[in-house]
């Protein structure tokens, strides 16, 4: 291998040209410091949900009869069903679950034009994750300070150990998330099991693996980048709030001119913010909140929380920081008394699409029929011409029942006239006569239908229809198809 | 290299190799140190293929075909396993297949969505090259989906022409018959079956010479009748076509019908006995029946 050589060149004065600047931005270590307050609390609270509604759900037990899943939520991939509570969505109704991310998309639309990023502040995995590392951290290094000293001192046993044990704890953390992930595509006590013995699917080691890997750079490593550069969700955010969203503001109006306070001095022609410094301190994404609303603010409020601690300490009036809006804010500084608009074009619209979606949804959920029934014509061959000169085809009915009891249920060919058909194994009907189908529970019934029609029309193609009717629901339905007669 | 000199390129500062192309020199940048591993770490991940997995073909003097590797694995043998696999997956419909009857399988639904699956797919890699996908047929090879049947179709016919074919001599069970080449053997002479031509049209209706009619009528009583019937309308025992419908394997225009007393035809099907399993005859034969013409 060749090394590269630097010229240090004398010879005829020449020097290397100058280089461009680098693009690359080298990360900076953030130390947040830990928040008390009432946001920080919400915090915690929120992260203990959200944490526990991810472990615990795929225990939870919904029984739903013989022979089907029993877990409550579960997508169960070998048996292409999804299950979630008393919902039960077959691959044909796929369209129930973009359904449910339209709702989900509107939701956060509407939650984001009312009161900015909450769903980054609080709920995003990314955010709980990340607070739960940053704990961890906290238990094994020490608050800010402390952290940034064990940074700066050279290797130790102290410092040692520290780090590891804080990674070894984050690698359980990730794996638990990993390990966790699983759950939901396999029953899960059973994934529980068989994943320590060896003998679950090589997907659900992958996918463990991935998530464990991705738990830990994400949340561990990459933390505030991931929201920074990764995420859309910023960006989109941009165009879904406005200068009435209730955001995390600093409220310029108060807090300008801004400098620091010693005890006992007059509050007179200046502004309360006494540049401690603890709105920056604690914020878990390295900004500060008084240079107005970024591109990184996740919203998290933690900022208020120390803000408000201070000016507790100096005596004034909390609320330095707050949820506020941009209007507010610049009406306040101009003298004037601010006003809220909470219905607004955007949210009203938002409610009213969720409303109509939602209504949708429920009429389609309520009006799903317990079958599926389809009817095939065989390609080949398209028609039968029998000896008699009458005229048969081919079908195939696929008969979905999807209660996990055994069902009948009526059979009829309707359309033409003069139709005899017979379904192979059952029986032939005569014209108008119908015929009774035993079904398997829980599954697709295949019944091989031979229609036969008199001799001498002179049509080249007709349509009949396939009626199905529960015997003891009387729950109907049909499905059309085409009869070819052949001809030239 | 012709020069000792080292030179350095003044806009990179990075060492050239010497060599010029029409005044153009290539810098001597070295390869990136990952690369260099990765690809040190093929080496010995190909040295470690070869001695575990089947890697040199036709070593001399060996005998073998290539070396085996220390795993023994054989693609060959894998499918062979997946085979085996699915054979023991199906074991329990395929035995409900092979000890009930054809009628049971087809009037019990569950084992017969079973044989229509199997029958279905053995059909298409096996039957359909000539008798066309769903059994449409083609010219001289029978639609098997209408209710016209050369030699049987009930279910145990259907089983049996499966099983040993039509003219498959090596089978003595299989199903026989020969119509002579009344032309080429000189049974008959040219004129003789035009006017034959001329009475099996009229079985259809279609004849439009009387004299030639009245004149074919002792040599179809003579020739023909013992299989085809008096009245034309074949016969099962032989597989003598029905001559009155509208059905022709082999077409039905006069010059089709000339050719056919000419030279004969007699098709071939070969048995399958020998080529698939039992559980696979029994699903072709369900599958057959319920193509649309199935006999009780």
């Amino acid at each position: 291998m060749t090394k590269v050589t630097l010229i240090s060149s004398n010879d005829r004065g020449a020097s290397p040209k100058e280089r461009p600047p680098s693009l690359y931005e080298k990360r900076h270590q953030i130390y947040p410091k830990l928040a008390h307050g009432k946001f920080r609390v919400v915090k915690w609270v929120v992260m203990a949900a959200t944490l526990g509604v991810y472990y615990l759900i795929p225990w939870l037990r919904w029984p739903r009869g013989e022979g089907v899943p029993d877990q409550a939520v579960l997508a169960d991939f070998d048996g292409e069903k999804f299950y979630f509570f008393f919902l039960e969505i077959w691959p044909q109704e796929i369209y129930f679950l973009g359904g449910l991310l339209i709702l989900s998309a509107l939701g956060l639309f509407l939650v984001t034009s009312l009161l900015g990023r909450v769903w980054c502040g609080y709920a995003c995995p990314q955010t709980v994750w990340t607070d739960l590392y940053i704990w961890v951290e906290r238990a094994f290094e020490g608050d800010r300070a402390a952290r940034m000293r064990l940074d700066k001192a050279p290797m130790s046993f102290n410092k040692a150990w520290r780090k590891l044990g804080k990674h070894a704890v984050w690698l359980l953390i990730a794996f638990a998330t990993g390990g966790a992930f699983i759950l939901y595509w396999h029953d899960a006590p059973t994934i529980a099991r068989t994943f320590f013995t060896g003998e679950a699917p090589l997907t659900a080691y992958f996918f463990a693996g991935i998530l464990t890997f991705t738990t830990y750079m994400l949340a561990g490593t990459m933390r505030e980048q991931v929201c920074t550069y990764l995420c859309p969700w910023p960006r989109i955010q941009g165009a879904l709030t406005d200068e009435h969203a209730l955001n995390v503001t600093y409220r310029y109006d108060r807090g300008e001119p801004r400098a620091p306070h010693r005890k006992g001095e007059s509050w007179e022609g200046r502004g309360d913010c006494i540049d401690c410094n603890q709105c920056v301190q604690v914020c878990p994404m390295g900004i500060d909140i008084r240079d107005g609303a970024q591109l990184e603010c996740i919203h998290c409020a933690l900022c208020i929380d120390a803000c408000d601690d201070m000016m507790r300490k100096i005596g004034r009036p909390t609320g330095l920081i707050a949820y506020d809006s941009d209007t507010a804010v610049a009406t306040r500084a101009a003298g004037g008394k601010p006003v809220y608009h909470l219905l607004r074009t955007r949210t009203v619209l938002y409610t009213i699409l969720i409303a109509l979606i939602g209504s949708l949804m429920l009429w389609g959920y309520t009006a799903k029929s317990s079958y599926e029934f389809n009817v095939l014509k065989d390609r080949s061959p398209p028609y039968i011409q029998l000896s008699d000169g009458r005229v048969r085809n081919g079908y195939t009915l696929k008969l979905v029942n999807k209660k996990a009891e055994s069902r009948s249920v009526s059979v009829a060919v309707t359309g033409i006239e003069g139709a005899e058909f017979e379904i192979v194994g059952v029986g032939p009907a005569a014209p108008g006569q119908v015929l009774t189908l035993t079904t398997e529970p829980y599954g697709v019934n295949r019944f091989r239908m031979l229609v036969t029609i008199p001799a001498g029309q002179d049509e080249h193609r007709k349509l009949l229809s396939v009626v199905i009717t529960d015997t003891d629901t009387g729950e109907r339905l049909d499905a059309d198809a085409a009869f070819i007669l052949g001809g030239k | 290299m012709s020069d000792t000199h080292k030179e350095i390129d003044e806009a990179s500062g990075v060492e050239t190799t010497g060599h010029t192309w029409d005044g153009i020199k290539e810098l001597n940048n070295p390869l990136p140190r990952w690369w260099l591993f990765v690809f040190y770490g093929t080496i010995v991940w190909a040295i470690i293929y070869m001695i575990f997995m089947p890697a040199i073909p036709a070593l001399p003097g060996t005998g073998m075909t290539n070396t085996l590797g220390l795993r023994g694995h054989s693609d060959r043998a894998l499918v062979a396993e997946d085979m085996a696999k699915l054979h023991a997956e199906r074991a329990a419909a395929a035995s409900q297949l092979v000890n009930a009857s054809l009628e049971e399988i087809e009037n019990n639904l569950s084992i017969q969505q079973f044989a229509l699956a199997l029958g279905e797919s053995a059909f298409g890699d096996n039957c359909a090259t000539c008798h066309g996908a769903g059994g449409r047929g083609a010219k001289g090879y029978p639609m098997l989906a209408d209710d016209i049947w050369l030699w049987d179709g009930t279910l145990d016919g259907i089983q049996a022409t499966i099983r040993h074919g039509v003219r498959h001599t090596e089978d003595p069970d299989t199903r026989l018959s020969a119509m002579p080449a009344f032309g080429r053997d000189g049974l008959l002479t040219r004129a003789e079956i035009d006017d034959l031509v001329q009475y099996v049209l009229r079985f259809s209706g279609r004849s439009t010479n009387a004299a030639a009619v009245t004149r074919a009528a002792p040599i179809f009583a003579q020739q023909c009748s013992s299989c085809h019937g008096t009245d034309g309308k074949g016969s099962r025992v032989f597989g003598a076509p029905n001559l009155t419908d509208q059905e022709w394997l082999f077409g039905g225009e006069p010059r089709d019908i000339q050719q056919t007393i000419y030279n004969a035809r007699n098709a071939h099907m070969p048995a399958w006995q020998d080529r698939l399993d039992d559980t696979t005859i029994k699903a072709l034969a369900v599958y057959v029946h319920s193509l649309g013409g199935g006999e009780k």
